[in-house]
């Protein structure tokens, strides 16, 4: 088998290579790729949404179907771990033994995580709100609050990271984004307007003209996205964490 | 030598062909699988370069206005379409990889080993 | 109004369908778990009602399209409905709906602490497969393709403990195929510039000879090949579905090749032409050549297994073979044979996975030697299962011999004797399989041991009505086959001159 692979990837290899001789040279700025569609977003994505951070703009609007489905990979992924570790037996010869230790109970990472999580948290807040005019967005802020749930877990065992966010709320916030997203899609259908055609908005939300409610349309998906990408991530951890039993864990 | 870049992520992207194929233990064909997402990643994202260019948030002038009135030229910023493509692709490189992780996981619970000889031989 | 309204947005509510029943599944699902099926029945019913009107529509007017969020093509993300979109639309619907009735019973036996799971992952892949085939933007196949394959991945491994091994290797490869398709859509990009798929069959067409088209189109073919398990990356099938749940295997084995086949030929003609395809690059010969190894190493495998349904997955690999050698043809026969083959074969699938579902479900074995005496016990499930073999032999006029008898004229036409002398090898191979199944069924019964349980003990009605189902529209398929392929398939045979 070493020898077949090795075989497929040497002539992948010489394929690949042999062609990218023959590219457009690297850096070139009228290369067909750089020229055509994205010039496009480039020149009018702040005139049509307000939004001068083109990659929001692009990924909220102009292909907010493609970032409404990546949203569902998230959920279906972890849905996916759920379903599969389910039910992983405790009494099997080969079940590993997880037991917190002693030493995990330190006071050091636990004072200075609470001093960490508040202000990793609210600069997630700040990465998604700020999302159209600096780097950030859904998913950045998304797993920033991820990332300060499991440091939660971390410092105060699988038990604190789970008051805090139990398996039911996991559930809930994660239904809770993607129907946030899908549902302003829907919204929009109602006012004789397409899927997720944002311009809709502007009928429903108070004094916003079309391109402000464009605006305002790309932050709601986006909330929508962190809570789905904060919730399904932290899932993520707890399941492969604990072997699937939510209970002890790292 | 001219496009280097796209040779190097030729390299990777074999590197980790291989490394799925012909590993035998789980885990190393799931680095593997990620060494070859994160090739595919790096062709996109150098596809997108410009030479010279900035990050593609539009630079705000003094006032807010002047944003509306200065025409936009598309080389100076770089490529978004290739960035956006790749954020799902990343976060599909992510939800792959868990299941993946949480399947290696159940297979050590019931076979007692990650190799796949031991595992075919049982 | 809501007329209008209803019928512009069809298209999208074929999607949305699923996807919220998928999404108020698994919120309301994990904590009452009575309202799973009857959600997940009322969602496929619904995609199945919107399906079967956007093929009406494009009957009467022509190809549909869709603009999401209300950005023309190449800007935003387009829907494109045509002949052959809708008539695989309509077969995920229907499938998805069968199945879905006719997993009630038999989740609850095999999965009865997980049903909410099985459900929400259902309706999920239901989505990832019709996504895969309304969308007319390359890149948002990958996406759903990868929905797709990440449900799938989850629902396989729900089955019994070996499941899990047999999973993984499914998901690595699965994955190295959906990777080098995305690398595809790289090439076509970089030398292109847009993601549109009629934007790109125009750019193709200023630049034919071009190094990079050329990789691109070699890495997609490539990565859908593994995808639908065609030869020689077949290994993975057998065990991947063999120790599935009955439910699942019902649903992935009959749904998810066939829509990789129908890429490849989204693909070869709406992305890159015909002229492109069988003149400039005259791959026609080698794909046939793999598509004949498929039919024979398929049909011999089949021979050589006791286990019902690994027997089943080795006549799904011949059967991508023959799919595979339609398309690859280069004329009108041979398209009519490889996309009519495609529709008969999925319900085929359906067909013999349901009848494995029915005989699992009340007499637990899978084992076609120890079948003895089906034929008293279960009989309508055994005539149903007759009628299948009727089909998978070529019998006319079942809808199995519409599809050889194209593909043979087609392969006669075009000189690859080699290819019809496979048709008829597997169609003799499939007569001996399917009679010695029918032999241990019918025949056992005088030589068993316990002949007191010769009474009838058939499967419940809401496993034997989808079947039956299932078994109509194959034989309405047959009967109908000469108008299906006018309607339907010749407006969108490109070998036909339009």
């Amino acid at each position: 088998m070493k020898l077949i692979a090795g075989i497929i990837a040497s002539i992948l290899a010489c394929l690949l290579i042999s062609v990218a001789i023959e590219l457009p040279r690297f850096g070139d700025p009228h290369s067909p790729a750089n020229e055509y569609v994205a010039s496009y977003y480039l020149e009018n994505a702040y005139k049509d949404g307000h939004v001068p951070n083109v990659i929001t703009s692009v990924l909220a609007d102009y292909r907010s179907f493609d970032t409404m489905f990546e949203t569902c990979v998230v959920f279906i992924a972890g849905v996916g771990i759920m379903a599969i570790l389910f039910g992983t037996s405790k009494k099997s010869k080969h079940a590993v033994q997880i037991k917190s230790l002693p030493s995990n109970n330190s006071v050091i990472i636990q004072t200075a995580t609470r001093f960490i999580v508040p202000m990793m948290q609210l600069f997630a807040f700040y990465v998604v709100a700020h999302g159209h005019y600096s780097p950030g967005g859904g998913f950045q802020g998304g797993v920033v609050l991820a990332a300060s749930l499991i440091l939660l877990a971390l410092a105060f065992q699988l038990k604190g990271g789970l008051a805090f966010m139990s398996k039911k709320a996991m559930i809930g916030y994660a239904t809770a984004g993607v129907l946030l997203y899908a549902g302003i899609g829907v919204v929009c259908m109602l006012y004789k307007a397409d899927f997720l055609d944002y311009s809709a908005l502007a009928y429903v939300l108070p004094s916003t003209d079309k391109v402000m409610a464009r605006s305002h349309g790309m932050l709601g998906v986006e909330i929508g996205v962190t809570l789905t990408v904060m919730s399904i991530l932290f899932g993520i951890y707890t399941q492969l964490a604990s072997n699937g039993h939510m209970d002890e864990g790292l | 030598m001219a496009n280097f870049n796209y040779i190097i992520v030729v390299i990777i992207l074999c590197l980790g062909l291989w490394a799925m194929l012909s590993k035998k233990n789980l885990i190393k064909k799931c680095i593997g699988m990620a060494i070859f997402q994160t090739g595919i990643i790096l062709f996109f994202i150098s596809m997108g370069a410009k030479k010279g260019a900035t990050i593609p948030i539009i630079q705000q002038g003094y006032g807010a206005h002047d944003v509306a009135h200065q025409a936009i030229q598309a080389s100076h910023y770089a490529n978004p379409l290739t960035q956006i493509l790749m954020l799902t692709a990343i976060v599909v490189g992510v939800a792959t990889l868990g299941m993946a992780l949480s399947l290696v996981q159940r297979i050590f619970n019931f076979h007692g080993s990650i190799e796949e000889d031991e595992i075919l031989n049982q | 109004m809501i007329e209008t309204l209803l019928t512009l947005q069809l298209p999208i509510l074929i999607i949305l369908a699923p996807l919220f029943a998928g999404f108020l599944t698994f919120g309301i699902g994990s904590f009452n778990k009575k309202l799973c099926a009857p959600i997940t029945i009322v969602g496929t019913g619904l995609s199945l009602i919107c399906a079967i009107q956007v093929l009406s529509q494009v009957q009467q007017k022509g190809p549909v399209h869709y603009f999401l969020g209300g950005w023309i093509p190449p800007i935003g993300i387009e829907y494109v409905v045509d002949h052959l979109n809708g008539m695989v639309l309509v077969l995920i619907a229907v499938v998805a709906f069968l199945t879905a009735i006719y997993s009630v019973k038999v989740v609850e036996k095999e999965l009865s602490k997980r049903i909410h799971f099985f459900y929400t992952l259902f309706l999920f892949l239901v989505t990832g497969l019709m996504g895969i085939t309304i969308t007319g933007d390359a890149f948002n196949v990958y996406v759903l393709i990868e929905i797709a394959a990440l449900s799938s991945y989850a629902l396989l491994a729900l089955g019994q403990k070996k499941s899990f091994f047999a999973t993984f290797n499914y998901l690595i490869i699965g994955t190295i195929g959906a990777c080098l398709y995305l690398l595809g859509v790289g090439f076509l990009l970089i030398q292109t510039g847009t993601l549109n798929m009629p934007d790109l069959a125009y750019q193709i067409t200023l630049q034919p000879y071009s190094a990079a088209i050329f990789i691109a189109f070699i890495l997609m073919v490539c990565g859908m090949f593994v995808k639908m398990a065609f030869f020689p990356a077949h290994g993975w099938l057998a065990n991947a579905y063999a120790s599935a749940p009955t439910a699942v295997g019902c649903l992935i084995a009959p749904l998810m090749t066939k829509v990789s086949v129908y890429v490849v030929i989204r693909v070869l003609f709406s992305i890159f032409s015909v002229s492109y395809v069988f003149d400039i690059l005259n791959i026609s010969n080698a794909v046939i050549v793999l598509a004949v190894a498929a039919i024979v190493v398929g049909s011999i495998y089949a021979l050589m297994q006791q286990h019902f349904r690994k027997l089943c997955c080795y006549l799904i690999v011949a059967e991508i073979g023959y799919m595979m050698g339609g398309i690859f043809m280069g004329n009108a026969n041979g398209f009519f044979g490889g996309t009519y083959h495609l529709i008969a074969d999925a319900l085929m699938t359906a067909a013999l996975f349901m009848v494995a579902g029915a005989i699992y479900y009340k007499q637990g074995t899978l084992d076609i030697r120890k079948w003895a005496g089906l034929f008293k016990k279960m009989p309508i499930t055994m005539t149903c299962f007759i009628f299948v073999a009727c089909s998978m032999i070529g019998i006319p006029p079942t809808a199995g011999f519409f599809s050889k008898w194209y593909l043979i004229s087609g392969a006669l036409q075009a000189g690859h004797y080699l290819f019809m002398i496979a048709l008829l090898f597997s169609s003799l191979i499939n007569a001996v399989l399917f009679f010695r199944i029918i032999e241990y069924a019918y025949f056992g019964s005088f030589s068993s041991p316990n002949s007191h349980s010769q009474e009838r003990s058939e499967a419940p009605l809401s496993m034997l009505l989808p079947l039956v189902l299932v078994i109509i529209c194959m034989m309405v398929l047959g009967l109908y086959s000469q108008d299906i392929l006018k309607y339907f398939i010749a407006p969108i045979n490109p070998f036909l001159g339009n």
